[in-house]
């Protein structure tokens, strides 16, 4: 198919005989790089859910200390998961922007869901040290132990993708991620509402479920 | 729309592009560096293969130490404690560090020639993946100059590794080895799920792939989804460990028994995991070598995939003596005994293939065989323990080990050894001595039975598993010195075997590219396989492809030969057919590098090597991402030098318009002659119509 193409020349941007970012129709139809997301995020699924199961397991085993149920503030996680959901949004304006060219608006977006997830995080380090404050640290029961697992590995992730984020935005500053490229976009998207998804999860059976 | 930098920018990107600080390496495929910047999925599978069989060896000194212990009751050879690191390291070697990454070495080496493309994937991350586990295990064999072996057993069992009863950093080291393979296999099994979904070639329906690729891609969706699990369960006790958390402290609330659920969630689709690709090899080799069809294959197929799925339903059946409770115990007895149907239909369906077969016994074949009887045997007692009752009187006692030992190396080892016969003549061009490789099958299987078979016996007089010596008033001294005599009919047998390796590679005639008549893709390469695999991707019509290419069946059902396998081998490829591959890279080297050093730093709570460490990793990752998949060519090079998909989150850099000079991106067609090559090889007219994940551009490089 792709000898029927012009032959590259100068003028010919890259995007002309390659399909955006993936180069050749793959059997599933679907790019390298985003099936592998897609089965790196299904193994992550058994990771949380093997942490999610770990905490409802210790939920009410405590033998002494405060634990998450003592001590957290409902409405302020609702705010930060708010933020947390509203970041999705915006990476989804991002990726949007850039599937219709717009290299700027990309970019805001892109930092747009950066910032809101690094508020999240910011919210998550204000909770914790509270929590510490008020006497609940990862040691003091299971209880407690599970949470900080749970929301810690969560948090990390969060934070890898910001990163990867911030990541995208400095490679588009230097005009590395062209509309013919937005699947990078897509895929970075891809990881970063699972890691919403998680959160939702997270905070219904950890916070929300009596 | 602005699809290139202007060349101030380009400037910019080339100063601070940490990919330029360590010049691509050359195409060269020659010498120490271009087999430790390799990405050629051929050469990483020849890595794996070396480096799981010497730790085979290894793991095989420490099996001989366990034998010599228990050959006599009141043994003195090993203390207590040397023996808890001792039978600790051999079940850890065996299973990580052997059986999974020798079938990981079939899986690189066959997949992409049997599915019909160039190579994986993600080639780099394939590089990352074999470095990982060698440096994996360099970190838990290093625990023996650091105070320790790792010493409470393969499977960890909490709060026997809590630091109570475990101090010291032996614990540690198996934690962090295990997270750091795991790592290893999960990238690894990610890489050939794409690889196996989108990249076979033109035809390839997923019913008419080779069985071994099913089995790669069935074990690599197990891996996928069960080392999270046992991620979760190392990162728990590392929190008891260095955090003070009670995770498994029964007095704080926690509960030892988690440790065991999080563990055989893992464990027992691992089981599957060690086994499934043995019997993807033997299911090749039994057709070859009776001249018939695999019987059933469909039903191969779907049984693989059964087993897979109930293989996560199972795993209590190795806490059946916890005190779950009969309910629990129940349930899960009655899957265990179903997951006997679809082992027990693979077992049928072999003997189906066999069965009017025109069979010719070389070396592969007989290990094949040896295969399915001796993991008949092992699925046997198998399905003893699957009755609750039996196995509260065999568990924890040597039928157990006398049951794994009959599936593992009866069954993995053996169809692993049918498949280094098998291949060895594909990878290395020449076929090893087959009268060696039968003195080598007969020693071993009489070996193995004298050694693994008693354990039935050892087990229901008695005799508990994990001790370190026992009574001489027992019952048990015959037996146990049979056991340790078979281990060194063993060790002689693979020493027949290495001397085999050693004879071929120095005296061996080398072979054509089909020495065994066989069946499927990876016989059409030429001997030795070309670094681009195929000439011309392959269009495929059924299964066994080149078996119907080769022969037909007249109206009584007899083979007629119509073709030899001579005419299917291509012809070397020149520059002019502008096969493009990517390139050599340091990265995943670097990268890898990062994540031992991480763990050293934080078994030691030494932070600021840890944090080294990540730099270490995150500059490899970072150069890695911004590096092409393949390098462009200098300038006054032909060619295209555009590289193929990027690999996972890491763009590519656009087109350099018309900058065939050092360009900070990959350059696309700055050939600016004629020269209408493209991706692929397409102007050669191969059949490819849709792509293949054909990796695209590089020229064969002049320069080295």
């Amino acid at each position: 198919m792709a000898h029927l193409l012009p032959a590259p020349g100068p003028e010919t941007p890259m995007g002309a005989h390659h399909q955006p970012d993936s180069h050749h129709a793959t059997a599933t139809g679907v790019s390298n790089e985003k099936l592998a997301m897609w089965g790196f995020l299904a193994s992550e699924c058994l990771l949380f859910g093997a942490l999610i199961s770990t905490y409802l397991l210790y939920r009410h085993k405590a033998v002494s200390g405060p634990t998450p149920r003592d001590l957290y503030d409902i409405r302020f996680t609702s705010v930060s998961s708010f933020v947390l959901l509203m970041s999705s949004l915006a990476m989804v304006l991002a990726l949007a922007a850039i599937q219709r060219g717009d290299e700027r608006r990309l970019r805001v977006w892109l930092s747009t869901t950066a910032l809101l997830g690094s508020v999240f995080i910011a919210g998550q380090i204000y909770e914790f040290t509270s929590f510490i404050r008020r006497g609940m640290t990862i040691k003091t029961n299971v209880t407690s132990g599970a949470f900080y697992v749970l929301t810690g590995f969560h948090g990390v992730h969060v934070t890898l993708g910001i990163i990867m984020l911030l990541s995208l935005v400095n490679l588009s500053v230097r005009g590395r991620i062209p509309q013919a490229r937005s699947e990078v976009v897509e895929i970075a998207g891809l990881y970063w509402h699972f890691v919403d998804i998680v959160w939702v999860v997270i905070f219904t059976v950890v916070y929300l479920i009596p | 729309m602005a699809l290139t930098a202007a060349p101030a920018d380009t400037a910019v990107a080339r100063r601070t592009d940490p990919s330029r600080l360590l010049k691509r390496p050359s195409e060269s495929r020659q010498g120490l560096v271009s087999w430790l910047t390799t990405i050629d999925h051929k050469r990483i599978g020849v890595l794996y293969g070396v480096t799981a069989f010497t730790f085979f060896l290894i793991g095989g000194i420490e099996a001989l130490l366990i034998r010599l212990q228990l050959a006599a009751p009141n043994g003195k050879i090993l203390t207590a404690q040397i023996y808890n690191q001792v039978y600790t390291m051999h079940g850890t070697t065996m299973v990580f560090l052997v059986i999974m990454p020798m079938s990981a070495a079939f899986f690189n080496y066959l997949v992409p020639l049997q599915i019909g493309a160039r190579d994986v994937a993600f080639p780099r991350l394939n590089a990352f993946s074999y470095w990982l586990f060698l440096l994996g295990g360099l970190f838990l064999y290093s625990s023996f100059l650091f105070g320790g072996m790792p010493n409470g057993g393969w499977f960890g069992y909490a709060p026997n590794t809590s630091m109570t009863y475990s101090p010291g950093h032996n614990i540690d080291f198996w934690i962090f080895g295990l997270l750091i393979l795991g790592i290893s296999s999960t990238i690894g099994s990610a890489n050939l799920i794409v690889t196996i979904l989108n990249l076979r070639a033109p035809g390839m329906r997923l019913l008419r792939m080779p069985i071994f690729s099913w089995m790669t891609m069935i074990a690599s969706f197990l891996l996928l989804f069960s080392l999270p699990i046992i991620t979760v369960a190392l990162f728990l006790i590392m929190f008891d460990r260095q955090w003070g958390t009670h995770f498994f402290d029964p007095l704080a609330g926690g509960d030892p028994v988690l440790w065991q659920h999080l563990f055989w969630l893992f464990g027992h689709p691992e089981v599957y995991i060690l086994i499934l690709p043995a019997m993807g090899m033997v299911s090749e080799i039994l057709p070859v070598f009776s001249r018939k069809p695999l019987f059933g294959y469909p039903v191969m197929v779907f049984s693989g995939i059964a087993i897979a799925f109930m293989g996560f339903g199972v795993w209590v059946h190795h806490m059946f003596a916890v005190g779950l409770g009969p309910v629990a115990t129940s349930a899960f007895s009655v899957t265990t005994t179903l997951i006997a149907v679809p082992t027990g239909v693979k077992i049928f369906n072999w003997l189906g293939t066999m069965w009017g077969g025109s069979l010719r016994f070389k070396t592969p074949m007989l290990f094949a065989i040896g295969f399915v009887v001796m993991f008949t045997i092992g699925g046997l007692s198998g399905v003893t323990h699957a009755l609750v009752p039996a196995d509260r009187q065999q568990t924890d006692t040597y039928y157990v080990v006398a049951h794994f030992h009959y599936v593992l190396f009866g069954g993995a080892m053996l169809g692993i050894f049918g498949g280094i016969y098998y291949w060895y003549p594909k990878i290395f061009g020449k076929m090893l001595d087959d009268r060696l490789g039968k003195w080598h099958f007969w020693v071993t299987l009489v070996g193995f039975n004298l050694t693994f078979g008693p354990f039935h016996l050892l087990g229901l007089q008695g005799m508990p598993r994990r001790i370190y010596t026992y009574p001489a008033h027992m019952g048990w001294n015959v037996w146990n010195a049979v056991s340790t005599f078979g281990s060194f009919v063993i060790a002689a047998g693979t020493l027949i075997f290495l001397w085999n390796v050693r004879r071929t590679d120095q005296h061996g005639e080398a072979v054509g590219p089909d020495p065994w008549d066989a069946r499927t893709l990876e016989w059409t390469t030429p001997n030795p396989t070309p670094e681009y695999n195929f000439l011309h991707v392959p269009t495929v019509h059924s299964l066994d492809e080149l078996w119907h290419r080769k022969y037909t069946e007249d109206d009584n059902g007899r083979l007629v030969k119509v073709a030899d396998s001579a005419q299917f081998v291509e012809r070397r490829a020149t520059a002019d057919d502008h096969i493009h591959l990517p390139s050599p890279s340091y990265w995943p080297l670097v990268a890898a590098f990062g994540l031992p050093i991480i763990c050293y730093g934080l078994v030691y709570k030494l932070y600021a090597v840890s944090v080294v460490g990540l730099l270490v990793l995150l500059f490899g990752l970072y150069a890695w991402g911004l590096e092409p998949s393949t390098q462009p060519p200098e300038p006054g090079d032909e060619g295209d030098g555009h590289g193929p998909v990027g690999e996972l989150g890491a763009p590519e850099a656009p087109a350099e318009l018309g900058d065939a000079a050092e360009p900070a991106g990959i350059g696309v067609g700055a050939s600016g002659g004629g020269d209408p090559a493209l991706p692929g090889g397409d102007v050669l007219g191969d059949t490819r119509a849709d792509g293949i994940g054909d990796t695209t551009i590089s020229v064969e490089d002049p320069d080295d």
